[in-house]
């Protein structure tokens, strides 16, 4: 029995593990072909079957350069191994697969909280991915968790961005502090950070305007946030997530670098994870830069957002080893 | 805009065949294996790819490489050749109905940027083909995005129809048509709501517009850093509607925007517009070939062209580059060319269209407001150092003099002198490559393609440079 079959061999892991793959399992029904009809139809193990490996760790938008590093990993270990037959191929990929992401280390995304006071929530991201409603989402969550929520309207520039987020408060039941479309959006955070502590929220949510990572203008806005939240919470109670979409190619590299380097951040929500994207690219972050994923955007309910899991994550791209 | 990086790649794997007499399969493969490589990188599709490499490597090994040409040209030749050819001929216009008003909608998935897309769209069809638009809000799904396009409209003074969230789309769009007709405008454009292409549901409402709208035009409008999925989205919105076109945002981003090149060669659904940046106005006509050019690193000296002529006096911007392509160009006119690149909109999406300058641009070295420290140096040089930049190039106690009349560095001033004389070189040669140009210049000298960071550091003329001899 082979590593995947072992971690999820019990029924409540797997019954968890299928949200993920509801959304990730389409692309694998369509044109792209899976991975258990390429290790079963390869008679044995050769280039064409790397190549093949290949392709499909590319459609899933893991990236040139992490897949090539990863290809070369298994040829590594079937020599090691001496394994002949493909099929022994899925334990190898799966347990690589693993390593590529957890890279040895115990990869902790717990928000960390500051007991007893406020914790800054802080999400930024390129246009269109999805911030206001993973904090719709997330404030969603993190209430029925038992924690008091308040969100933060900085996005002041996109049209009815301030609203979008108002309607979500109302949704989560939650506070929304808001100034009207333009106004600064460092002022907007340091007035609900204010707010919030006033009210002893236990965590605020900030949304920001989406921002493409090559306009230096809007990087240099976003760093002059991050400074004013630094200044009134200090840095360990404080997280920044980038949302990166997971149809998202590998643009999202360069995404996350240049963000981390205006503003530290703390992991990844990968949003849009029912479509037939993979959002391989956030393993190609994780690999190169070393960004974890915290949070996965399943769908468009309120309840469509969970805690990210490596172990869910790859159940859901190879999950018709199970079929 | 996008593709410097794929420029860059491409230019690094031409370089090696470059400078050699003759052209062995040997090479064509190495090269083939690195355009592979940076077409992924682009995120254009697997299996465009491989087509797109195949296609390339017969042509290349075909007889046409031995008519005696350097087989460095032939081979820039036909990748330029198959890349325009890969995102289609020609750019396709919207088609108006002659009677009765012409009806677009706007489809894609959440977060594309369809709402946005639709006021700028709107806005552009008025200002060039004189129609009165009106936007038809048929989101009822996402929270306030009724808001947007109400805001959306009102900047652009277009007016929006809405019937709040608690009627069915269907309903809307009817209803929505009605009253277009009755206040005559001819132009209408519907925004539909963000979804999934595999939401059977919400597909089914997407055909049922269409057929209640007649809609001539559907657009699909894509995430220019959409990765290989962009293919399954494509196509199976064009399966259940026939899109027309598609509209590529979010291009002024870094993206090298691949997914253009994929759905085009997919689909066959022709690339209409392409968004570029977050103001209303930031809106343009999609040119493949103009594209393409770009992929090779000739930058768009067109696209220049075409902006400066609608923004600016069309005499002051063809004299502008005419002395630019002959390479008499000195710091007066760099100076009022400053000028009119700040007119024309933000100095870093320009100077991506100029060629070999793009890396440049994108390496966050270059903000706005290097324009006004450019400005600062020019103007503290004297008239005849204006007019005769060789003098400065030779005399380095001018050049002190200028940095600390700038103040400005050194350097500085050393990048400007060394800026200019690249730009001279390189617009002379863009002036000169075309695809026609190239088959006469069988036998002469083939412009050399500067590499574009070599711009920055100002020193070694045309060092690591990728010259085709």
């Amino acid at each position: 029995m082979g590593i995947f079959q072992k971690l999820f061999g019990s029924k409540e892991k797997r019954l968890k593990a299928e949200k993920y793959k509801i959304g990730m399992e389409k692309t694998r029904r369509g044109s792209l072909s899976s991975l258990k009809d390429v290790l079963k139809q390869s008679k044995k193990i050769d280039e064409a079957l790397y190549d093949k490996l290949e392709e499909i760790f590319i459609m899933a938008d893991i990236g040139v350069d992490t897949v090539v590093g990863f290809v070369s990993e298994l040829r590594k270990e079937v020599k090691k191994q001496e394994i002949s037959s493909p099929i022994a191929l899925e334990n190898i990929i799966v347990d690589k697969m693993f390593e590529l992401y957890l890279k040895g280390e115990i990869v902790n995304t717990n928000i960390r909280y500051n007991e007893g006071g406020l914790t800054v929530l802080l999400f930024v991201g390129v246009n269109g991915t999805g911030k206001t409603t993973s904090i719709g989402k997330l404030a969603h969550k993190l209430r029925k968790e038992g924690k008091s929520v308040m969100m933060a309207a900085g996005d002041t520039f996109r049209a009815g961005a301030i609203n979008q987020l108002k309607i979500w408060g109302e949704r989560v039941g939650c506070e929304v502090v808001a100034k009207s479309e333009g106004a600064d959006p460092s002022a907007v955070i340091f007035d609900a950070i204010k707010h919030a502590k006033e009210a002893k929220v236990d965590v605020l949510l900030c949304d920001t305007a989406g921002r493409l990572q090559n306009k230096v203008n809007l990087m240099k806005e976003l760093d002059k946030i991050k400074r004013t939240i630094e200044r009134e919470i200090g840095s360990s109670h404080y997280e920044t997530y980038l949302v990166v979409d997971a149809t998202t190619g590998q643009n999202g590299l360069s995404q996350a670098k240049i963000f981390q380097e205006v503003t530290k951040l703390s992991g990844i929500v990968l949003t849009k994870l029912d479509g037939t994207a993979k959002g391989g690219i956030v393993l190609a972050i994780r690999n190169e830069l070393g960004i974890p994923i915290s949070f996965v955007g399943l769908g468009e309910k309120i309840d469509d957002i969970d805690y990210f899991d490596i172990e869910d994550y790859i159940y859901g791209l190879f999950a018709d080893f199970f079929e | 805009m996008a593709f410097e990086n794929l420029t860059g790649r491409l230019q690094m794997a031409l370089r090696r065949i470059t400078g050699k007499a003759k052209l062995t399969e040997v090479d064509i493969e190495e090269m083939m294996r690195e355009v592979r490589l940076s077409l992924l990188e682009a995120d254009v599709n697997f299996k465009v790819v491989k087509d797109f490499t195949s296609e390339v490597k017969e042509l290349a090994m075909g007889e046409k490489i031995l008519k005696g040409l350097d087989p460095g040209q032939q081979v820039v030749k036909i990748v330029n050749d198959e890349l325009v050819k890969l995102m289609g001929n020609e750019a396709v216009l919207v088609d108006f109905r002659q009677n009765g008003p012409t009806v677009i909608m706007m489809v894609g998935l959440q977060g594309a940027g369809k709402t946005t897309t639709a006021g700028k769209l709107g806005a552009y069809l008025r200002k060039n083909h004189q129609l009165k638009p009106m936007l038809i809000a048929a989101d009822i799904y996402r929270p306030a995005a009724i808001d947007q396009l109400m805001t959306v409209g009102q900047k652009l003074d277009i007016p929006v129809f809405q019937m709040g969230i608690d009627v069915n789309p269907r309903q809307i769009v009817e209803k929505g048509l009605k009253h277009a007709k009755e206040q005559g405008y001819d132009l209408i454009i519907i925004d539909t709501a963000g979804r999934l292409h595999i939401n059977e549901t919400l597909m089914d409402e997407l055909v049922d517009i269409k057929k209640i709208s007649k809609a001539d035009e559907i657009l699909l409008t894509v995430d220019a850093m959409t990765g290989q999925d962009a293919v399954n989205v494509a196509t199976a919105f064009h399966e259940a509607l026939d899109v027309t076109g598609c509209i590529l945002t979010k291009l002024d981003g870094d993206t090298r925007g691949g997914a253009a090149l994929s759905i085009r060669k997919v689909t066959g659904v022709p690339i209409k517009f392409a968004g570029t940046g977050e103001k209303l106005t930031e809106i343009e006509v999609f040119h493949p070939e103009r594209m393409a050019s770009r992929i090779l690193g000739m930058g768009d000296v067109l696209s220049l062209i075409e902006k400066a002529t609608e923004e600016i006096d069309e005499d002051e911007a063809m004299s502008m580059m005419e002395k630019m392509m002959s390479g008499k160009f000195n710091f007066n006119d760099l100076l009022k060319q400053m000028k009119m690149i700040k007119r024309m909109g933000a100095f870093s999406g320009i100077l991506k269209m100029l060629p070999g300058m793009g890396a440049l641009a994108n390496s966050g070295k270059v903000d706005d407001k290097q324009i006004v420290y450019i400005q600062a140096i020019i103007q503290s040089m004297t008239e005849e150092e204006r007019k005769n930049p060789e003098l400065l190039e030779r005399s380095s106690s001018r050049r002190n003099r200028i940095a600390r009349g700038s103040g400005r560095s050194t350097t500085e001033v050393n990048r400007l002198i060394s800026m200019l004389e690249k730009q001279q070189a390189m617009m002379k040669k863009a002036a000169n490559f075309s695809p026609e140009a190239m088959e006469k210049m069988a036998g002469g000298a083939m412009p050399s393609m500067q590499n574009p960071t070599a711009v920055s550091k100002g020193k070694g003329k045309g060092k690591g440079g990728f010259r085709l001899k």
